[in-house]
């Protein structure tokens, strides 16, 4: 049966108690991937559709409107076919006969029958138990009616005090004193937000938020609140007696999870509903719990990333996809107040056995702190410069060891050779037309618009949507303020690990790993519809980019077994020529060391005239260009120009650009060229996870802009100097000093192994740059320069892999090219 | 009714492959192979900025454009989102291993969309 053709009435009946953002992103998840598959019914008990609940803040500032934050509208609910009754309580939940109870905005009682029930209740606020706390003008800040409430009570009133110095106090106490309240903070704890700030971070946001008017009284006890005779607060008293007028009073005091529905039901709870990683609670299979109220591993996340990222699996098990697992979230803080800039993540207290770095600059108002475990970055505070947040972050998160950046880790990203961003650090101070993303041209301006009017919350949206900072990377930072600022999203929770793309949930690295293993019965996984079967992929063919990837990983795990196979390659590395904006493709020929005569230049000029080659062009690595070139003469002008194949256009041992070296140069101290010669015949067809390029320079001058390749060797008077993971594109970087070499057989050698370290271990679309940035230096020379053994068998394997390998612009069946794609069909 | 003329063998097509098919006026017709012997045809053109759709990478029930990896849908030649965006559908059929274009449809249909310029020519363009 196809389930999308289930008529109305026989389908399932989900009900959703909760209509926030966790519940009501689930069902949107749920929808994408199965349409028709439930009746769904929503119990909300607010009076409004589902709105952006971490931008109540910026409205009780006055920033925006009730209106700007709804995010599902009522007309949405409709569109869905969803039942949506807002204003009512489910009061009870009967498991037998799988029946919600709950009370209407009249008083009377309804009953709905479900198959699967999602429990998306949030959290209630911490009232702290003290005499007063039920007078008037007391109230929490949670939903829409304490925002309201607060901003009714600021235009009447003028004493405001808000019990709790973290994070959802601080912004309702900025929001009150924007509405012109004087407001004052009592926390008691010695410093403001001392569960994401450090001590002096947390003075330096006290100094900033008191010279905006904010009063504090930190380490103060309350004792009660004074109500008077017509029955509403009129002052805090505190344990040594004294008191502070107040007409308003904001518990801000912490939330709990709200589980008591779920508990009443006889569903185990234990600091929030206890669910799976399947997000079904361990109680009820039927019964699944997201968002705040939910407790996964011991742990019940606030922020929307998380929630977002349990919705989505939570949707694929009511879809009965039956794959997905929800493995916990790494969450790191900001504060939504504008114009201060605050970042907190991991260990950022530090504590024994870590190591801090700091950077104070109080003039300025900057503040960073890094904590160091070992070689592994464990925690990050910043105050005033955030920008590098998300960089730390993912370090912190990928435990990559840092022991090698580890005296620029402070100076932020782009002092280890990133541009892109032109230095901007506060995305709020930037104007609308200020380009962002240097990589795809995106300025602040259409960012900022696509995620209001797309509704975007995450970085992976905000990615898809408008391409800021998916190419290099480096703007990331930005980006992620511009998130904050406008959708308020706590973007820089990330699941733990990747995956590969939407197909699957299984990370480069355990592709990898798969592929590598053995299966049970000895063989061996060598096709990429193997490896989908294996890792039970969701898509039966996968995607434009698993395929390419998993082809990569194979036929480098296992070569002379596993097949190329050419439909899992784009099309550059199918049609062995590149692909241009006009259809047409371009031809690079193979001149070995970029050195070439004069029958060749005749040949390639005589096929420029005869196919009508409209441009010739010298590359960036010392080869010949043929542009635009018909798909239907690639074959012929691959004959005619009778040179091998340059690779161009692959993933792939590209050019070695050489200078002169001794054979001419009168500086020249080593044969760099025919060095050059030899690296390119010995590693030529050598297909790595993104294109590779190496340089020979003849001495120190180095003219073949050695310090900018994936390999770059350098000759000295005593023989050759190594560098590698240097890169000139996106992200420029100069090459890491390697080692020495005396003779040209060891510089074969010490290159190829690099490469094939780099082929087994790499991610497919990682460059060499990024690949040593993830594994650290000091392990690749581990492994090249400490390991002679492993060094030489490295070798020995890509010299196997290479040997044989045919030249696909002239043994097409060898090569698996299919020469039918270069003709047109012709109806008859 | 559908004018059917016989294009190509189903196994002219790779499996998950594609092939052009060449109009006297108009852009090609893209033919594209799923994984069984199922094939659809979109015109050779991405909504996007025009790249030939027949040299994408094809997917189940899609094609990825290679230019800039839009994905078009098979069933009715729309961009999957968040990309927006269609290019023409063509009627085909796989009968007895053979396939079919609708010769109206090669004809008629979709003649006045033009393949993007590269290289010299369109400076020519421009001043013209």
């Amino acid at each position: 049966m196809n389930l999308s053709d289930t008529p109305q009435g026989l389908r399932q009946k989900l009900v959703v108690v909760g209509n926030g953002m966790a519940g009501v992103r689930a069902v949107e998840e749920l929808l994408k991937l199965a349409p028709d598959l439930y009746d769904i019914t929503i119990f909300g008990a607010e009076p409004h559709p589902n709105y952006n609940r971490i931008l109540l803040s910026p409205v009780l500032a006055g920033e925006q409107t009730i209106d700007q934050i709804i995010l599902n509208p009522l007309s949405w609910y409709a569109e869905q076919g969803i039942t949506l009754h807002t204003g009512h309580t489910v009061v009870h939940i009967d498991r037998v006969t799988r029946q919600v109870h709950a009370r209407t905005p009249d008083g009377g009682l309804m009953q709905v029958p479900y198959d699967r029930l999602l429990l998306a209740t949030g959290s209630l606020p911490f009232i702290p138990p003290m005499p007063g706390n039920k007078l008037q003008g007391v109230i929490a800040y949670r939903d829409i009616a304490d925002t309201q409430a607060m901003i009714d009570a600021a235009a009447r009133y003028q004493h405001a005090v808000v019990i709790g110095g973290g994070l959802l106090g601080l912004e309702a106490a900025n929001g009150l004193m924007l509405r012109g309240m004087q407001v004052t903070v009592v926390h008691l704890a010695p410093w403001l937000m001392e569960r994401q700030l450090d001590d002096t971070a947390g003075k330096m946001l006290q100094q900033a938020l008191e010279s905006r008017g904010l009063k504090f009284m930190l380490g103060a006890q309350t004792q009660q609140l004074v109500g008077g005779p017509d029955g509403r607060v009129l002052a805090v008293q505190f344990k040594d007696g004294s008191e502070i007028p107040a007409d308003l009073v904001v518990m801000a005091a912490g939330i709990r999870p709200n589980t008591t529905l779920a508990e009443s039901c006889g569903v185990h709870v234990n600091r929030g509903i206890v669910v799976s990683d399947t997000l079904q609670t361990i109680t009820d299979p039927r019964i699944y719990a997201v968002g705040e109220c939910a407790a996964h591993r011991g742990i019940a996340y606030g922020l929307v990333a998380p929630l977002f990222e349990q919705g989505k699996v939570c949707a694929t098990h009511l879809a009965q996809f039956g794959i997905g697992r929800y493995t916990g979230s790494l969450t790191s803080t900001k504060l939504k107040v504008t114009g201060i800039d605050l970042f907190s993540a991991g260990q950022f207290q530090g504590g024994e056995g870590t190591e801090q770095i700091v950077m104070s600059d109080p003039a300025s108002g900057v503040y960073k702190k890094l904590v160091i475990q070992g070689d592994k970055l464990v925690g990050a505070c910043l105050y005033g410069d955030t920008v590098d947040g998300s960089w730390y972050f993912k370090l912190l998160r990928d435990g990559r060891p840092i022991g090698d950046i580890r005296d620029k880790l402070m100076f932020g990203e782009s002092n280890i050779g990133d541009v892109g961003h032109q230095g901007h650090n506060k995305a709020a101070a930037m104007a609308d037309s200020d380009e962002v993303c240097g990589c795809n041209g995106v300025n602040k301006g259409s960012i900022c618009k696509a995620i209001r009017d797309k509704g975007l919350f995450t970085l992976e949206d905000v990615r898809k949507h408008t391409k800021a900072s998916a190419s290099c990377g480096s703007c990331t930072g930005l980006v992620e303020q511009l998130l904050m600022v406008t959708a308020g999203g706590d973007y820089s929770a990330a699941p733990r690990k990747k995956a590969l793309c939407g197909c699957t949930d299984a990370s480069h690295e355990e592709v990898r790993a798969a592929i590598r293993q053995p299966l049970a019965d000895g063989s061996k996984l060598l096709t990429v519809g193997g490896v989908f079967s294996h890792l039970g992929w969701r898509t039966p063919n996968g995607c434009s980019s698993c395929r390419p990837a998993v082809n990569y990983y194979l036929i480098s795990t296992w070569p002379k077994e596993a097949r190329d196979d050419p439909q899992s390659r784009l099309i550059n590395e199918r049609s062995h020529a590149n692909i241009q904006k006009d259809g047409s493709y371009s031809v690079i020929p193979r001149m070995w060391g970029g050195e070439t005569t004069a029958a060749e230049l005749r040949r390639i000029a005589d096929v420029v005239d005869k196919y009508q080659i409209p441009t010739v062009k010298v590359t960036g690595g010392q080869r010949i260009d043929l542009l635009g070139v018909k798909k239907e003469d690639l074959v012929n002008v691959w004959r005619d120009i009778g040179m091998p194949s340059g690779h161009a256009y692959a993933k792939a041992l590209r050019t070695v650009k050489t200078c002169v070296g001794s054979e001419w140069c009168r500086m020249g101290t080593q044969d760099s060229t025919q060095m050059g010669k030899d690296l390119e015949r010995a590693m030529w067809r050598m297909y790595a996870p993104h294109k590779v390029k190496f340089a020979v320079s003849g001495c120190p001058r180095n003219c073949a802009e050695a310090g900018i390749k994936d390999v770059g060797i350098i000759g000295v008077d005593s023989g050759w100097e190594m560098y590698v993971a240097g890169n000139g594109g996106i992200k420029t970087e100069v090459a890491h000093f390697f080692t020495k070499l005396k003779t040209a057989e060891e510089v074969l050698e010490y290159t190829g192994a690099f490469c094939e370290l780099y082929r087994q271990e790499g991610w497919y679309l990682e460059r060499t740059v990024h690949f040593v940035n993830r594994v650290g230096l000091d392990y690749v020379k581990r492994r090249i320069l400490d390991d002679h053994d492993g060094r030489q068998a490295l070798w020995a394997q890509l010299q196997f892999a290479l040997d044989g390998e045919p030249d696909p612009w002239f043994e097409f069946d060898k090569a698996a090219v299919d020469t039918r794609q270069f003709i047109p069909l012709q109806p008859a | 009714m559908p004018a059917w003329i016989p294009i190509c063998s189903v196994d002219d097509i790779l499996p998950l492959g594609s092939r052009r098919v060449a109009r006297p006026k108009g852009l090609p017709v893209a033919l594209f192979r799923d994984a069984g012997h199922q094939v659809h045809a979109l015109l050779d053109r991405c909504p996007h900025k025009g790249g030939p759709l027949s040299q994408g990478l094809v997917m189940d029930d899609a094609v990825a454009c290679p230019l800039h990896n839009w994905v078009i849908q098979f069933s009715d030649g729309r961009a999957r989102a968040p990309d927006e965006g269609g290019t023409p559908v063509f009627a085909c059929k796989v009968e007895q291993g053979q396939v079919y274009l609708d010769a109206d449809e090669l004809a008629t249909l979709a003649l006045d969309l033009t393949a993007p310029l590269a290289g010299p020519c369109q400076r020519l363009h421009a001043a013209a």
